[in-house]
């Protein structure tokens, strides 16, 4: 379990963070749900280690994130990060392969133990095929599967992933989150769009400028005046295969009222 | 694929070794030169039945000459492909980092102002080191913000220190009325190898130079992080912060033992790299030991290039990997847009 726990960050005299706090359980999928410059990639960041905390902290698995070296907390927790240089001349297998960084010491080499991890990697998510191909010359989507059989080469308990759904067409955010429930057992995803949170996530987080703005099953956090007052927006509810899904209001000229 | 460029390039460094040696204003047969060779390991036993002064050009003059050409492009290759992955620019070459601008900066203190700062018989190399560890140090904090060093602050460190050190070498170059300092200063910057010979400072820049090669192969899958992203590398459990400054030590050490060994010898640290990547592929724990032999094989016949093309006078080895080196750099640009677009 990650708990985080009174969180405050800022960079520099602006407050992104105001005392967040929030439980991610193992076997569950916690989305991080908030408007731009809520504060939700921070929230992420600070929970595998690459921003510290101003005040409050985070422990893994009743340990304290500040206690663990790098590459403890990487044997952890995996980070599905939105970086990733697209010149890179790496292959998908040596990409992949990384993933085995914080599991070896610094000077060993990947053994055949190793090469399983990868080559189950690399089947999990259903990219066996692309191993040979050069990252840079994937689409988006694939590459996507490629930085998830990466974390699930990691090993780590916990998932973390930062909007992993940008960039890429319906289908293919769909394929992605998909993937993250099958394959991982327990993760945080920071999402943009609130019905895929809705569909893909068991527990949510709402932030609103740096604070919690309501927390617990996509039933109560997406509740039309919350989101009203978060977002600004109108929404009227409904649902699909019992999980809720929203319809948004046009700023301008209201959509006539359905159901 | 790696394990035959390797071998392929072993053998091939053997061969250029034993080519450098033989080739120059007087050539040497190459059967000669491993008898004397041979002779001097003591692996061949017997009268020795040539001129001394072929024994001297073959031993004395030549040997060192191509093996310090082998450890300075070496040197120069791995420094170039740690570099590259470091600020994450193709662009990137070991002189970045301002290491040259101070070796160079020292070397033309010693040289037009007599500044010795009692360093004894190698007093241009020693000077030239002095002043490429000063640089880089320089550089290093300049980058240094906050504790962190990000790669656009090393950029823009290197580029600064260096032209300001520049600024300073020609001042000194400005400020003196020795001519024929001058000209040194000049020949000395455009690189040479004139000054090997046996003894400590080839046996220093060798021993810093395998380190290098070794350390950087070992860490090679940490420098794939580091070269993906600085994020990735964190969540890989490589603090990128810690690696970088680690690198930024070793590289500008093995810079500055180069450097101050053979001047400053452009293109090499730049070019090597991107052709060991075309060779074995991205993967760094390949691509240092490769980039390491064909630095290595590339300087050496450079060098014999400079020795020969205006026997006996000598062009500076600067001037001739240029040559080859622009064009190289031009068609990687074009591929660059290329694939940009």
């Amino acid at each position: 379990m990650i708990v985080a726990d009174d969180l405050h960050f800022g960079y520099g005299h602006r407050p992104v963070l105001r005392g967040v706090g929030l439980e991610a359980r193992p076997g569950r999928v916690l989305g991080l749900l908030g408007p731009n410059g809520s504060g939700k990639t921070t929230a992420l960041r600070l929970l595998y280690g690459s921003l510290r905390p101003g005040r409050g902290r985070v422990t893994v698995d009743g340990r304290s994130l500040q206690s663990l070296r790098p590459r403890e907390v990487a044997r952890r927790i995996a980070v599905v990060v939105q970086e990733s240089d697209a010149d890179t001349m790496l292959s998908v297998r040596e990409m992949v392969t990384l993933g085995r960084l914080p599991r070896l010491g610094t000077f060993r080499r990947a053994g055949a133990a190793d090469r399983r991890a990868v080559d189950g990697a690399l089947a999990r998510v259903g990219a066996a095929h692309l191993a040979a191909r050069r990252y840079a010359d994937l689409s988006g989507g694939e590459r996507q599967r490629v930085l998830v059989a990466r974390a699930l080469a990691q090993e780590a308990g916990f998932l973390l992933l930062d909007e992993p759904t940008n960039h890429l067409d319906i289908r293919y955010q769909h394929e992605v989150l998909g993937l993250v429930r099958e394959v991982a057992t327990s993760a945080v995803v920071v999402l943009h769009d609130l019905n895929l949170a809705a569909r893909y996530c068991d527990d949510l987080v709402l932030l609103d400028r740096g604070r919690v703005a309501a927390a617990g099953a996509p039933e109560e956090v997406l509740d039309p005046d919350v989101l009203k007052r978060v977002y600004g927006i109108g929404v009227t509810r409904t649902a699909v295969a019992g999980r809720p899904q929203l319809l948004f209001h046009p700023l301008v000229e209201p959509l006539p009222v359905v159901g | 694929m790696a394990r035959r460029w390797t071998a392929g390039l072993l053998v091939a460094l053997g061969a250029s070794v034993v080519a450098g040696t033989a080739l120059g204003a007087v050539a040497v047969p190459f059967g000669s030169v491993v008898q004397v060779v041979g002779h001097h390991l003591l692996l061949v036993p017997g009268e020795q039945t040539w001129s001394a002064p072929r024994d001297a050009i073959v031993w004395d003059v030549r040997l060192p000459r191509v093996l310090l050409a082998a450890v300075v492009g070496a040197g120069l290759a791995v420094s170039g492909v740690a570099l590259q992955a470091m600020v994450r620019n193709l662009l990137a070459d070991p002189y970045l980092l301002g290491v040259s601008s101070g070796a160079s900066t020292g070397a033309a203190a010693a040289i037009l102002f007599g500044v010795t700062l009692g360093l004894g018989e190698h007093v241009l190399s020693a000077s030239a080191f002095v002043g490429a560890v000063a640089a880089s140090a320089l550089v290093y904090v300049v980058a240094r913000s906050a504790g962190r060093v990000t790669s656009t602050r090393l950029l823009l460190a290197g580029v600064a220190v260096g032209y300001a050190l520049q600024a300073v070498t020609s001042f000194l170059i400005f400020a003196s009325d020795s001519a024929e300092g001058a000209r040194s200063v000049m020949f000395w910057l455009l690189g040479s190898l004139s000054l090997a010979a046996w003894g400590q400072p080839l046996a220093v820049a060798a021993v810093v130079v395998l380190l290098a090669v070794a350390l950087l192969t070992l860490l090679g899958r940490h420098l794939d992080a580091l070269a993906v992203g600085d994020e990735t590398a964190l969540a890989l459990g490589v603090p990128p912060e810690r690696l970088r400054t680690g690198l930024l030590v070793l590289v500008s050490l093995c810079v500055a033992v180069v450097v101050s060994a053979a001047g400053a010898v452009g293109f090499v640290g730049l070019v090597v790299p991107h052709l060991a990547r075309r060779a074995v592929g991205a993967a760094h724990a390949r691509v240092v030991p490769v980039a390491a032999l064909m630095g290595a094989v590339l300087l050496i016949w450079a060098d014999v290039v400079a020795r020969v093309l205006l026997a006996p006078q000598e062009v500076p080895i600067g001037i001739v990997t240029a040559v080859v080196g622009a064009p190289f750099l031009l068609v990687l640009v074009r591929r660059l847009q290329a694939t940009a677009a």
